[in-house]
């Protein structure tokens, strides 16, 4: 909330070391100082946790409390609101607050170790600073020596997780950590425990701290009390060095800081980006950055030689034979998955068309659908915080969010922290879901229980619906897993029309959305222009400047795996798809077998890479500049943070291709070689002005059999993916992996259970869940084997449960 | 493992309450009834019906002094030594206790019969020195007399509170501060002797409360919250008051 | 001019089974309720503030006026919590009211929640007395059964439920918001105020928190009237008062008098000083009220009176020491205690209790210096009106009050390189065999 466009809020005047200022009612008195430039010491202090005064560092003096009299004695002024006429001396001009603080201070120190020079802390840490600004130069409690005072002191240090310790001794006890975790994250694993001076933070025996949002205690903790398995001991902040960054492993668009060395990531921090993630992040966004360093790292081209295998080749010669094999294997197609950056995805699109000369292309390596791909051509493209699209502030002004095919806490996790921030204040949490998660329940939220495959019926209910009514002031958030469920989204557009309630798309990789803007859909053009439509596709051609663009309709990601598979696509560009993650992994596999050449784009080696006739080093995102677009459509441009000759960033890859097609008289080039270029073509084609398409109007199917139980899946945040790999503790602290069933099927079954659909069984611990849906099981989508699609059956499908033995 | 029995009597427990939460005291002094001490499974117990985490129950747990981590003898002996019993006698009779039983502060002895705990003023000063035996009066103890209450309890010879029944067991004790009477409510006196020794000055001396009509002038104690404050004792509670004066003047 | 002493709430704590709820109707018991259940709401609050009544737990806030404040247009329900968690070092009046007569307490309970519309009240004790709450426990039952509790009192309308908590142990936990953290099954640590319990306590909603005392004195304001009630005490401390006197007197126990009676007075009443032995000093509301000395004799114990002789009435907890006392040994050992019930919440309780220990237990040894004295001043200057709530404050009191009054006893132990008193002459054994 910004103070100059807001005159409904009530001003309130306040002097503080003399100085006048106008401040919003209720504010602070620690943070009104702080806008006429006084930094009042505090620890316990924390602008997005409700205050506590328990620190007592930030002591100033009242002399006028607004009604003439004064406070007889010194303030917390971190919980004292401002009163209009009220009289502030802080430390700057009340030697009544300076001695205060300083006493305070020097009680903090008296127990505090002096292991700074080996502490994570030193250098970064607000005891060790403000001790120097706000406390006494020499300590008195242990000046002389016969009266030398003795230090609490306990082992050190203790697990509070697989990842995260405490070093008892540094804690200044603060109540940061278990603030947040009660107040934000909602895992009160971490309390406060015994009392007085040896109260300390603690768990319960066996109940470590696994939230998903552990790490943000790390980085508010003002000492060096917590630290990272990751981390400890790993390095000096001064030795570090500190660029913001983007989030590569959701849609949040989190903003993230990124500490590096000797052109090595050494660890991320939140950035503070109060509109997206205010200061928060997942610990996956937080510690799993060791995939980038991985032994199996691609660091040259590679291209498959006469005798069948991979060689390492020159750019310049890859290039080439890239062009040469594609162009040789007649028509081609672009399968480019969901996490490349704005730029690089707009040189698959326009690679696809101008290059290739196809509308193949999808970034969907996920089961979709083409209802999906006009829901986002009509819906989602084109949509932004700027245009009036749903944003992380409207979740908090909603009355009533509905979660449709999301589980937020799993898919999107500082999506989750907001919509719990609003849930404390009023918004009502729906959620359209077979069961209640726990990510539902720490919203206070309501079940509409749903069998996978109900969700159309259940979006329809809701209209008019006695209790759950919506309307303008309602949000639905719709998860893409909603791609799996014929009529789902036509549903939710039509429910959004009827009810005047907003939607949103909520994908859950960094690039989806970037390339829904991009066109990497067999449907759509960059911003938003439909292939469909003449005009749109002569815009495109205008400003790329060729004389036409493709007009038929493309293949979807299942069409060209389809077409692959018939010979009538026989060149293939993929580019960060796990043949796992898509509706038909065997399918998948095959066709990439079956293509006549493949040119893949990888970061490290994979399936893929090893199948492919021309390999490319790819620029992890922490190596090139680049743009996620997030889940509100708001665009997170971030710079390259290391540089790295090993690879390049997609964009000039293709870029590179492009022109030897061009010389070998097949397509055009792409007309730009780096991020800067891209991004300057991509303003100048802008947004398409004209005809949006229409909303899908697909009829939902009815379950043509009703044996076995209905299969629900997604995937943890914590779980096998690529991008976590080497990061052991991160791992560590990952939810159990088990089968949630009814206790019916629990009591039959249990407690170790075999699934098995139509591509294989799994077998492991179920758990009974109180309020599942009957006939419906879940399972985490990608924390066993190689994960549910491949191993076991399609999500909304039939699968039959029985006792296994572990 | 808790019994059904006890997880119903957990439940009972929080049923008393407007909000289940507050049982959980209570229900802490049950599980040290049945389980000699806060055990992880008493924890883990309390977290599941309460809704709340093992977390927050082990910080309460550990917060209160009263609940025990480590298994509690038959008898929990509990000497106070704040001041006033101090220099009346009560280091004395710790010291002396230490040596009889040999064990620390918060030691139990080897045949499980005693806990010895040193603690802290427990409103009984008219009767110093005092010791508590499963959070019952024995008042006015000696080194000489304490020592013959805990042989007799190891003994199993029958030991009865100054100012209440036979001594039960810390288990029994327990129960009852669950809020499980065990009917021994008519046992022991009124009050002791200490308690009515003002009560029996005015009786030798005539002195009563002044009659039903008798009238006082009701001037003078504050009318208005600004005077109450002012008038208050509450120098130590300022921030409140002044804050409410605050209030009041807006 | 009423009596020296005068017996109201103890007045039948001697009589046969006086417990019981025969006992106390036998003595026109829970008439002040019948009485109470016909009056309008307002008139009840508007008695307990014209008595002058002021709360008995130690601040000394007039109780009907914290009554008033209770806000009616607030649709939540009204809380009534009595704080019966006396801990306060001295102090030992509410365990044996509750213990003789529980009935006034329910009593008094009944009528104070009627008058602030609350349905459901519940009683904080400490953990540690247990027969106290077999007591109050068999009180409230029979309250039940004989219909002053539960639907529809007496065919008022009125409904009240009561429930006997049990605290586990901690201090702290007679500091209101703090017991309200147990008293919802959370650490004892007191809340941020504001909001004020009035307006926000108990599960957030309006509640009254009161002595057991307090609330006690409440049948006895309806039955005779507030100005009956006023006629006892000074100007403005109204009414009577428990006096706890403990320690080297002849006869410790528990003295019922007008606010206002006298130290000499009171001790005179008890047989004086223990025999052959002289007043050192004294706390006047336990440990946390900065101790007063013989010079003090004669302080009126209302008030205004002890404030002006720079402590506090606090509790009416007058623990007496004789010259036999070492007054640094007595303070380390309070010192000890605020150590072990500081919550921890906040740094200079948590911290300061801890270093102040030290301090005093070097100066007990007799080591250090005289300047370990100014450090030890500094250090209560620095945790004094600093922390989260009173308790530090209260930790501070006896050792700023003992060097003030007894700089040379600290000065002995540091020239004499120890304590140069014998414990064994304070025990009350070395009374029972001395001939002085």
């Amino acid at each position: 909330m910004s103070i100059e466009n807001t005159t409904d809020v009530d001003l309130v005047s306040v002097t503080i070391d003399g100085i006048q200022v106008s401040v919003p009612k209720d504010t602070l008195v620690i943070r009104a100082a702080e806008q006429v430039g006084v930094q009042i010491p505090r620890f316990c202090d924390h602008p997005l946790l409700a205050p506590v005064g328990a620190c007592r560092q930030c002591l100033v003096d009242v002399p006028d409390a607004g009604n003439g009299r004064g406070f007889p004695k010194p303030q917390a002024s971190c919980t004292l609101p401002v009163a209009e006429g009220m009289v502030v001396s802080t430390q700057v001009t009340s030697p009544v607050a300076d001695k205060a603080q300083q006493g305070i201070m020097e009680f903090l120190l008296i127990n505090h170790p002096l292991d700074c020079p080996v502490c994570d802390k030193g250098g970064e840490c607000p005891l060790q600073n403000q001790a120097m600004s706000n406390g006494r130069g020499e300590s008195r409690f242990s000046a002389d020596s016969t009266t030398a005072g003795l230090k609490r002191t306990f082992p050190k240090p203790i697990n509070l997780s697989p990842q995260i310790l405490l070093d008892r001794e540094r804690c200044i006890v603060c109540q940061r950590c278990t603030r947040f975790t009660s107040e934000i994250a909602g895992d009160p694993f971490i309390e406060m425990v015994e009392r007085g001076a040896q109260q300390q933070v603690g768990i319960a025996e066996d109940a470590p701290f696994l939230s998903y949002f552990a790490g943000n205690t790390i980085q508010i903790c003002p000492v060096g009390a917590l630290t990272s398995e990751d981390y400890r001991f790993r390095s000096r902040p001064f030795d570090l060095v500190s660029s913001p960054s983007v989030t590569e492993h959701d849609a949040s668009g989190s903003a993230i800081r990124v500490d590096h060395r000797r052109g090595k990531v050494v660890r991320r921090l939140a950035g503070n980006d109060p509109e997206v993630n205010e200061e928060w992040i997942t610990d996956k966004d937080r510690f799993a950055f060791h995939y980038a360093q991985q032994p199996d790292r691609l660091t040259y081209p590679q291209v498959r030689d006469e005798d069948g295998a991979l060689r390492p080749a020159s750019w310049p010669e890859a290039f080439a034979v890239a062009a040469r094999g594609l162009h040789a294997a007649g028509a081609s197609a672009v399968l480019m998955g969901g996490r490349h950056t704005a730029e690089d995805a707009y040189a698959y699109s326009k690679l696809a068309r101008v290059g290739l000369g196809t509308n193949d292309i999808d970034f969907r390596a996920r089961p979709h659908s083409a209802e999906e791909a006009d829901f986002l051509a009509s819906h989602v493209v084109l949509t932004g915080p700027e245009g009036g699209s749903v944003t992380y502030t409207d979740l908090e002004r909603a009355t009533t969010v509905v979660l449709v095919g999301f589980e937020p806490e799993d898919e999107a996790g500082v999506v989750f922290l907001r919509l719990r921030k609003a849930s404390r204040s009023g918004t009502r949490v729906l959620a359209i879901a077979p069961f209640s998660t726990r990510g539902l329940r720490k919203m206070n939220g309501t079940l509409l229980p749903t069998v996978p495959g109900g969700e159309p019926a259940a979006l329809e209910s809701l209209l008019g619906h006695a209790d759950h009514g919506l309307d303008a002031s309602s949000v639905l958030l719709l998860g893409e897993r909603l791609a799996t469920v014929p009529g789902a989204l036509s549903a939710a557009a039509a429910l959004a029309a009827k009810s005047g309630a907003r939607l949103a798309w909520l994908p859950r990789r960094a690039g989806d959305r970037g390339a829904v803007e991009a066109g990497c859909l067999p449907n759509l053009l960059p911003g938003g222009r439909p292939i469909a439509d003449a005009s749109a596709r002569v815009d495109a051609a205008t400003t790329w400047g060729v004389d036409a663009l493709p007009e038929t309709a493309g293949r979807d990601g299942d069409g060209i795996v389809a077409a692959l598979l018939a010979g009538e696509v026989g060149g293939l560009v993929v580019s960060g798809v796990d043949p796992d993650d898509t509706a038909d992994p065997a399918a998948t596999r095959a066709a990439i077998e079956k293509a006549a050449f493949v040119v893949a784009l990888e970061l490290r080696e994979t399936d893929v890479t090893r199948s492919a006739d021309v390999v490319f080093p790819v620029a992890p995102a922490t190596d090139k500049a680049g743009t996620f677009v997030n889940w509100e459509g708001r665009p997170r441009p971030f710079e390259a943070i290391l540089s790295n000759p090993a690879s390049l960033p997609d964009l000039r890859i293709l870029a590179g291709i492009a022109e030897e097609l061009h010389a070998i008289g097949a397509g055009a080039p792409l007309g730009f070689r780096t991020v800067a270029e891209a991004r300057a073509e991509m303003a100048d084609m802008g947004p398409w002005d004209g005809q949006r398409l229409a909303a899908p109007s697909v009829t939902a199917t009815k379950a043509t059999t009703t044996e076995g139980l209905v299969l629900s899946t997604w995937k943890q945040l914590i779980d096998g993916g690529t991008m976590q790999h080497g990061d052991k503790y991160l791992a560590a602290t990952a939810r159990p992996t088990v089968a949630c069933v009814s206790q019916t099927v629990f009591d039959a079954v249990g407690p170790t259970v075999t699934v098995t659909g139509d591509r294989g069984s799994v077998t492991l611990p179920a758990v009974a869940v109180d309020d599942i849906v009957d006939g419906v099981v879940w399972l985490p989508a990608n924390s066993l084997g190689r994960g549910v699609l491949a191993d076991v059956a399609s999500p909304g499908s039939r699968v039959t449960v029985k006792g296994g033995t572990s | 493992m808790l019994s059904t029995e006890t997880y119903g009597e957990l439940r009972e427990i929080a049923a008393r309450y407007p909000q289940p939460r507050s049982g959980l005291l209570p229900m802490l002094h049950l599980v040290q009834s049945v389980e000699g001490r806060v055990t992880p499974e008493g924890i883990q117990a309390c977290a599941e019906i309460l809704e709340i985490s093992p977390a927050e129950v082990s910080g309460v747990a550990t917060f209160y002094t009263m609940y025990k981590r480590k298994p509690v003898g038959d008898y929990h002996v509990g000497v106070c030594t704040n001041t006033l019993c101090a220099v009346m006698g009560g280091d004395l009779i710790f010291e002396r206790l230490k040596d009889h039983l040999d064990v620390g502060n918060d030691e139990t002895t080897e045949d499980g019969k005693i806990t010895l705990e040193h603690i802290e003023c427990n409103a009984a000063c008219d009767y110093a020195p005092v010791m508590m035996v499963n959070w019952e009066f024995m008042d006015n103890m000696t080194p000489e007399s304490a020592i013959q209450v805990t042989d007799d309890l190891r003994a199993g010879t029958a030991v009865h509170s100054t100012r209440g029944p036979k001594l039960c067991t810390w288990r029994e004790a327990e129960r009852v501060l669950a809020g499980f009477p065990d009917g021994l409510a008519d046992e022991g006196p009124s009050a002791g002797p200490a308690s009515l020794v003002g009560r029996e000055i005015a009786r030798e001396r005539g002195w009563t409360a002044p009659a039903s009509d008798s009238s006082g002038s009701t001037d003078g104690t504050a009318d208005t919250k600004t005077e109450a404050v002012e008038q208050a004792d509450t120098s130590r509670a300022e921030t409140e008051t002044v804050q409410e004066k605050g209030q009041e003047d807006k | 001019m009423a009596d020296t002493l005068t017996p109201v709430l103890t007045d039948s704590w001697g009589s046969e089974r006086s417990w019981t709820l025969a006992a106390y109707e036998a003595q026109g018991g829970y008439g002040a309720l019948k009485k109470a259940l016909a009056m309008p709401q307002d008139d009840i609050i508007a008695a307990v503030k014209d008595s002058g009544l002021r709360g008995r737990g130690g601040a000394g806030f007039p109780t009907g006026m914290k009554w008033s404040f209770i806000p009616q247009d607030n649709p939540k329900p009204k809380y009534l919590v009595v704080n019966a968690d006396e801990s306060e070092p001295g102090t030992c009046k509410d365990i044996p009211l509750m213990m003789a007569t529980p009935h006034t307490l329910v009593e008094g309970v009944i009528i104070s929640s009627f008058a602030i519309r609350a349905h459901t009240a519940f009683i904080y004790i400490r953990g540690e007395v247990l027969h106290v709450i077999r007591r109050v426990q068999a009180a409230v039952a029979e309250a039940y059964a004989a219909g002053h509790l539960g639907k529809d009192i007496h065919g008022s309308g009125y409904d009240l439920d009561v429930v006997v908590h049990a605290g586990a142990g901690a201090y702290i936990c007679g500091e209101e918001t703090a017991l309200l953290e147990g008293l919802e099954g959370r650490r004892g640590q007191p809340r941020l105020r504001p909001p004020f319990p009035a307006v926000a306590g108990l599960y957030a909603s309006p509640t009254v928190i009161n002595n057991v005392e307090s609330i006690a004195s409440v049948p006895s304001i309806i039955e005779h009237g507030a100005t009956w009630f006023a006629s006892m005490g000074t100007e403005k401390s109204k009414g009577y008062g428990i006096f706890s006197l403990s320690g080297h007197i002849t006869r410790p126990g528990q003295y019922e008098a007008p606010l206002g009676i006298t130290l000499r007075e009171l001790i005179d009443l008890a047989g004086g000083i223990r025999a052959g032995h002289e007043l050192k000093f004294w706390t006047p509301g336990g440990s946390s009220t900065p101790l007063l000395t013989a010079e003090h004799l004669d302080v009126p114990l209302d008030f205004e009176g002890v404030g002006a002789a720079g402590s506090m009435l606090g509790t009416r907890a007058l623990q007496i020491f004789d010259e036999t006392t070492c007054v640094v040994r007595a303070v380390l050992r309070w010192t000890e205690f605020y150590k072990h019930e500081s919550c921890g919440k906040c740094t200079p309780c948590r911290e300061g209790t801890w270093w102040l220990v030290q301090t005093l237990a070097a100066l007990e040894r007799g080591q250090g210096s005289e300047a370990d004295l100014e450090l030890l001043l500094d250090q209560c200057d620095n945790i004094l009106g600093r922390s989260f709530c009173a308790l530090a404050d209260g930790a501070v009191s006896p050792i700023a009050s003992s060097i003030k009054y007894f700089r040379d006893d600290y000065l002995a132990h540091l020239t004499h390189g120890g304590c140069p008193v014998d414990p064994a002459a304070a025990t009350v054994f070395a009374t029972q065999g001395a001939t002085a």
